[in-house]
């Protein structure tokens, strides 16, 4: 271990930038970990119980038949072959069929992810613009009732199972009180009203000119994109609080106050500016976490995205399109993972 | 030894002996633990949780899978049925009581697989370093950024649903923080004098990780797992809920929300009775956490 301290003390700057290697392997990494996911999604369908060939030619095939399919599949391949057939598949977008909608798996994604990202985003925009005030205000009046609020409302967010709270959203703001709309994105006359554009209904309806679908769809969103929101902010707030409280004790805190600074000044030019690029990561995690987290939600809300999709497939047993959206899932998380990550060491200049 | 005897014994600074000076320790941190009432709220929770579970037979006023077709759907504060009953005429509040037992036995078995082998991970990475360690934790880190719940969906849906595998699914994506934890740990142990002298005097690697590290990795470990119980919790209700964890008959919580779903509108304490039931548990598991980090972990307070 001496050894190696040594060496690393006694190095001489670099002559030529050490960004370029620093680059390599943070994709060196996005890609260890992405042929990572790939290989446990292969491998869940390696072990899955249903029979691939059966899945495709029905019970009743002939032997024949039978042998055919196994081999165009690929299935009498060693396994390091068969993870790079299906390496190059997924590389070329190639997701296999659905068996449910009989459609290509790429496909049918491309057509529900758009709701699940309207969805999410919404929900995090509402987690940080409630999230991050909460947290600095909690840091700033430590101890006193805001604090308090702020810790209970974290702690229920953390205890409450979100599709409970869902299901108790819909009985009393639909059921009881008829304030919003329903589950499913609209009233089901407004379906189709408006030319699908990017695949967002609120988008595309703005697009169009539509008030009334749009304002019918901001009906039917606002229940389950407050639900994610919450949970984003009981993550946010939390973690804004203990960055702010670090920032708070140290000196040059102090001095800004001591030459007479105002507090507004002294927290969100100084305090709150050193905080930006943690409270970029935490924001980009907690979406990562909401695109996954919407699973749950959708269902209750009848929401047709990704996690409806994924849902569904699984309980007709159709693993091409289980895996194709845990796959489609798994890189969104990893992509946002590793940009929060990138983000961070970026702005930070201590981080590099 | 009398009440004040006791006492003074315990909070000796001077323990005679290896045994006093673990039980004072012990005793002071549970004084530590004591003054924090949210944290006690929680311990009182929990021990509500275990006696639940163990004397459920003893409880419960009605058989939890026996149906009663005339008494569908009554609701709460019907007369030998506090809480109601649901779509099958079963009584509510016996369900719950009943299933207290399969969300601890999910809990249980969870808490020890993941945190065990993340240990093992963990030290063996830490301590052999090297390449050993690059791959261990470039493994670590690869599940570190999967989508927990949807990884665990996927398992559950190759491997068939059940109880079983949905603690497997949550046990496979539950183990790297404490992978990395033990790491941490583990580092920072490694080179210490104290293990110095236990190699000098002869004692093999796996002697070393076994008695003298794995000890000292223990506390943050707890800490760390009891933070997690409620996140398990929920993993493990929300796959119930979805069909994937515990299977119908069986009274698991998250089932019988999915179960008591078809009539919120109109019956909403089927659905509700089971989501307070979570709720209550997993946060009383959140304050237990708390008041825990507080008293082994005091350099973590956030």
């Amino acid at each position: 271990m001496a050894l190696t301290d040594r060496k690393t003390e006694g190095r001489p700057r670099a002559p030529f930038p050490r960004w370029p290697l620093r680059a390599g392997l943070t994709l060196g990494s996005i890609a260890a970990t992405m042929l990572g996911l790939l290989f446990v999604t292969f491998m869940i369908g390696r072990v899955m119980p249903v029979d691939p060939v059966l899945a495709v030619v029905g019970d009743r095939a002939s032997p024949e038949m039978y042998q055919q399919v196994y081999e165009r599949l690929g299935l009498d391949k060693p396994l390091i072959v068969q993870f790079a057939l299906y390496l190059r598949d997924v590389a070329q977008g190639d997701l296999g069929m659905s068996l449910l909608t009989s459609r290509p798996v790429s496909e049918d994604i491309a057509r529900v992810f758009p709701a699940t990202l309207e969805l999410a985003t919404l929900g995090t925009l509402i987690g940080v613009l409630a999230g991050v005030p909460l947290g600095v205000l909690a840091a700033v009046r430590r101890g006193s009732w805001i604090d308090q609020i702020a810790r209970v409302v974290a702690l229920i967010g953390y205890s409450m199972p979100i599709f409970w709270l869902g299901l108790m959203g819909l009985l009393i703001f639909y059921g009881i009180l008829g304030w919003v709309g329903g589950p499913g994105r609209v009233s089901i006359f407004y379906d189709g009203m408006v030319p699908s554009v990017t695949g967002m209904i609120l988008v595309d309806s703005a697009l169009d000119g539509n008030w009334t679908v749009f304002r019918d769809a901001l009906s039917h969103i606002v229940l389950p994109a407050s639900l994610l929101g919450y949970y984003s902010l009981a993550y946010i707030s939390r973690m804004t609080r203990s960055f702010m409280l670090e920032q708070l004790s140290a000196e040059y805190v102090t001095t800004a106050r001591v030459k007479g600074l105002g507090e507004r000044a002294v927290i969100w030019n100084h305090a709150f500016r050193n905080i930006r690029v943690q409270l970029i990561t935490v924001v980009a995690l907690s979406y990562a976490g909401l695109l996954e987290g919407s699973v749950l939600t959708e269902i209750i809300f009848s929401w047709p995205g990704i996690g409806m999709y994924i849902t569904n497939a699984l309980l007709s047993a159709d693993m091409n399109a289980v895996l194709g959206g845990t796959v489609v899932v798994g890189l969104a998380f990893v992509l946002l993972n590793v940009l929060s990550d990138l983000l961070y060491k970026f702005l930070d200049p201590r981080a590099a | 030894m009398s009440g004040a005897g006791m006492r003074a014994w315990l909070l000796t600074d001077t323990p005679r002996s290896r045994g006093q000076a673990r039980a004072a320790a012990l005793y002071q941190g549970w004084l530590a633990f004591r003054s924090n009432p949210l944290a006690m709220v929680g311990l009182a929770i929990l021990i509500l949780l275990l006696a639940v579970a163990a004397f459920a037979p003893l409880i419960a006023p009605h058989d939890p899978f026996v149906q009663d077709l005339g008494n569908r759907l009554k609701p709460l504060g019907t007369p030998g049925h506090p809480l109601g009953t649901d779509s099958l005429g079963r009584d509510i509040l016996s369900r719950l009581i009943y299933g207290s037992r399969i969300t601890l036995y999910i809990v249980t078995l969870v808490a020890l697989i993941a945190p065990i082998a993340g240990l093992i991970v963990g030290t063996v990475a830490g301590y052999l370093g090297g390449w050993v360690d690059m791959v261990l934790m470039r493994i670590t880190d690869i599940f570190l950024a999967f989508p927990r719940l949807v990884l665990a969906l996927a398992f559950v849906a190759a491997l068939g649903a059940g109880i079983e595998n949905a603690v497997l699914a949550i046990s496979l994506t539950a183990w790297p923080p404490y992978a990395r934890i033990a790491r941490a740990e583990t580092l920072t142990i490694r080179k210490s004098d104290f293990i110095s002298a236990i190699r000098l005097q002869g004692a093999g690697p796996i002697r070393i990780v076994t008695r003298h590290i794995w000890p000292l990795c223990i506390s943050s470990l707890i800490v760390r797992v009891t933070l997690d119980m409620a996140g398990i919790i929920l993993a493990a209700a929300g796959l119930g809920f979805l069909g994937l964890g515990a299977q119908p008959p069986s009274p698991e919580w998250g089932a019988m929300i999915s179960e008591g779903r078809r009539f919120i509108l109109d019956h909403w304490w089927v659905a509700t009775m089971p989501g307070l039931a979570i709720f209550t548990v997993s946060l009383g598991f959140n304050l237990l956490g708390d008041g825990l980090r507080d008293v082994l972990d005091p350099k973590n307070e956030t």
